[in-house]
């Protein structure tokens, strides 16, 4: 634990505190506290958009995943940034115009209809839930390496500090601890870039000094007949192993038991042992890391870093201070290789065994798609490329967080005006997460056990402050976009469900006591979520929750401002079919499958992301129910 | 209890402008969007391909995506603008005369 680290995290929760019961007054009215009253500025709106939406999925989820798979992981940037188009265009003035504090407002301004009440308000609550897993997630993945706590101990944290913020002032005190941690996290995020660059780029990284630089030990042998006799004879072959189509050997030296890749060598009969990670969980529970019993000193090494740069190895490869553009163009030369990290688990006796072995990869395969998305492989992978790309620009505008940001501003040229704001410092966050994602891939920062602390990892590198202050960041990145989210959640119980739908809620007053009570239980039900789905990549998960979102909401919401003849049953079909078919192909997919412990390949979905297929589903619901039923009421001019 | 909307804003003449005006702009977007979808489909290699100052197509396409966002929302703001002036000035002139 860092004192630095620890006195600007309490730092920063203080004064979230201290806001949040200094706006407790403004939040007595329902308006006052599920729409700040309608008052924000909207450049204030702008920025808060920004700390609304740039959530741990773009922080940490998006750089975690361009550090292990270069250019994909920033295919979420460009899907997320899109999505704003929607947004803009197609969504913000029609839905301030029509709505007072949630999304179901707006879709149900025109029908007047329980069941889109009803719906909607679920879907809120649902999309919510997807979306503050990968935040919850990503809380405990950052308190670890800031405060030396457990992960379970960070997402409790994140959960109660967020309750005390929704509770107390409701959506304005949200609105500035987004538009605080909005700003502070661009200009942090380009201070990083900033030395990254000025760093420039190595095949020696050593963290600037901080951690030695490691050469990944070789050892030549022969085998003959299965019998390997290695050329080192400190080293004793005990066994090999192996997995899909690779092969291990476990060797003894100094009574340390650890994992070698087998590769051919150049001659017949030769072979090159190379140096692995591993992380072998032992029938009795222990975890053997490296060879020796994992602790606190005891850690999987910190990995990823370049072995030529433009045809360059060695000192001579250094490249000094680099601008952006030559950043980009060396890491991306065919000439360049990078290290990178792959893993395979199989059992070893009564013992599981993970192998994490370095692979070389060419820079211009690193800065195209196709490492982590199959674009050039089997149908079904490139269907599941347009299926994500599909579900991330739709998602956005669909998001229920995000839509209620509308009514936090006075009027609709505001929300528009916010909406450019928001396009402005989310697009540039986005082009930081490029130089970040890879400044971790090249400077041996990576955690190999996971990959969303590459970006603090990264500051790190540079110092503790840095470290600290971006940890910081990152942890209220989580705070402004969970309280966004139970926001979201509280407001459709009270407002929707409640109020609207069930016309129990009798007062002003009332619905205030009965949305603090909500943002109490649905903090409750994130922490839990958050300590179950520990260790998935937060970007993956949040992606997941887009296609959610694209698939209940998107289509009644478009198709309600450009198709005069939809119906309230159309709408309302168009949820259930959009929500049941999104989840119900997550919870088939291989991604899921391997959560579960099974073999992806067994899945009965083979895509991982559903939107290709829920979101036309949705489409097709309503217009085939809306021309099955007639229309109670004209369309309203907004 | 009373549904309406938070903020009593009026009826907006320049609406019907502003929506055409962003259903345009959405669609040449999204096929912008979909060229580049396209490419990685068809035509992976072809990201590979050096096109400015060092950099490959792919992040001179993903870069542009994020920078022609950001035009096309302001001249579509600019616009709107134009429009909203233009409605209110006709409409206070219609008011006057």
């Amino acid at each position: 634990m860092n004192v630095l680290s620890v006195v600007l995290f309490v730092t920063f929760v203080a004064s979230v505190l201290a806001l949040s019961f200094y706006f407790a007054r403004k939040a007595k009215s329902a308006s006052g506290y599920y729409a700040a009253g309608g008052k924000i500025h909207w450049s204030v709106n702008g920025i808060a958009f920004a700390g609304d939406y740039l959530s741990a999925a773009s922080f940490l989820g998006i750089c975690g995943m361009i550090a292990t798979a270069g250019y994909d992981g920033f295919l979420y940037s460009i899907g997320y940034l899109a999505g704003w188009i929607v947004a803009l265009f197609i969504v913000a003035e029609p839905l301030k115009r029509l709505g007072k504090y949630t999304f179901t407002d707006a879709l149900d301004a025109n029908y007047n209809h329980r069941g889109i009440k009803l719906l909607a308000a679920i879907s809120t609550l649902v999309v919510s839930l997807c979306y503050l897993i990968p935040q919850m997630v990503g809380a405990g993945v950052l308190v670890t390496p800031l405060l030396g706590l457990p992960h379970f101990i960070g997402v409790i944290m994140v959960g109660m500090i967020v309750i005390t913020i929704v509770a107390t002032a409701g959506m304005t005190s949200t609105t500035y601890v987004q538009f605080i941690k909005g700003a502070l996290l661009i200009v942090f995020s380009t201070v990083v870039v900033i030395v990254v660059l000025f760093r420039g780029l190595s095949t020696a990284p050593d963290q600037g000094g901080q951690v030695p630089f490691r050469e990944n030990q070789t050892i030549a042998a022969t085998e003959s007949e299965g019998a390997l006799v290695l050329a080192d004879g400190a080293y004793q072959v005990l066994r090999t192993a192996e997995a899909k189509t690779l092969r291990f050997a476990a060797l003894l030296q100094d009574g340390r038991e650890s994992w070698w890749q087998i590769v051919p060598g150049a001659g017949p009969g030769e072979v090159i042992l190379h140096e692995t990670q591993s992380v072998v969980v032992k029938y009795d529970g222990g975890t053997i890391i490296n060879g020796a019993p994992a602790s606190k000193d005891n850690i999987l090494r910190q990995a990823g870093r370049l072995t030529a740069i433009d045809g360059k190895t060695g000192p001579d490869a250094a490249t000094g201070s680099l601008n952006p553009f030559k950043f980009l163009s060396k890491i991306g030369s065919p000439d360049t290789r990078v290290e990178q990290w792959k893993n395979v688990s199989f059992t070893d006796g009564q013992d599981n065994v993970t192998v994490y072995y370095p692979v070389q990869t060419p820079g211009n395969k690193i800065l195209r798609p196709g490492l982590k998305f199959k674009i050039e492989g089997k149908p079904v992978d490139r269907i599941d490329f347009i299926s994500l790309m599909l579900a991330l620009f739709l998602g956005t505008a669909a998001l229920p967080h995000i839509l209620i940001r509308y009514y936090t501003v006075p009027s609709a040229a505001a929300a528009r005006k916010s909406t450019i704001v928001a396009i402005a410092a989310i697009g540039f966050f986005y082009i930081l997460t490029l130089f970040m994602g890879l400044g971790a891939m090249t400077n041996g920062v990576i955690n190999l056990a996971d990959d969303n602390m590459s970006a603090p990892l990264l500051a790190r590198s540079f110092g503790t402050f840095l470290f600290a202050m971006i940890s910081a960041i990152a942890f209220a990145t989580v705070l402004g976009t969970v309280s966004g989210l139970i926001i979201a959640a509280s407001g459709a119980v009270a407002h929707d469900l409640m109020d609207r739908y069930a016309g129990i809620i009798k007062s002003d007053k009332q619905k205030v006591f009965v949305g603090k009570i909500v943002a109490f239980v649905v903090g409750i039900i994130a922490i839990i979520l958050g300590i179950i789905f520990k260790g998935v990549n937060v970007s993956f998960l949040v992606g997941l929750a887009f296609a959610v979102a694209a698939s209940a909401n998107l289509p009644s919401i478009v198709m309600m401002l450009f198709w005069k003849r939809t119906t309230g049953r159309g709408i309302t079909a168009s949820i259930i079919v959009g929500i049941v078919s999104s989840i119900g192909l997550i919870l088939f997919s291989p991604t899921l499958y391997s959560l579960y412990g099974k073999d992806p390949a067994s899945a009965p979905i083979p895509l991982n992301n559903p939107g290709i297929i829920s979101i036309p589903l949705s489409f097709a619901a309503l217009i085939i129910f809306s021309l099955l039923t007639k229309k109670k009421t004209d369309i309203k001019a907004v | 209890m009373l549904h309406e909307p938070a903020v009593t804003t009026g009826k907006d003449l320049a609406f019907p402008f502003k929506r055409k005006l962003g259903a345009r702009l959405f669609i040449a977007y999204a096929l912008f969007y979909a060229g580049f979808v396209a490419i990685n489909l068809a035509k992976p290699a072809l990201m590979e391909k050096t096109v400015f100052m060092g950099l490959n197509l792919a992040v001179v396409y993903g870069f542009g995506l994020i920078i022609v966002a950001l035009i096309l929302a302001l001249i579509y703001s600019r616009a709107c603008l134009k429009k909203e002036r233009e409605m209110k000035g006709a409409d206070a002139a219609g008011r006057n005369a």
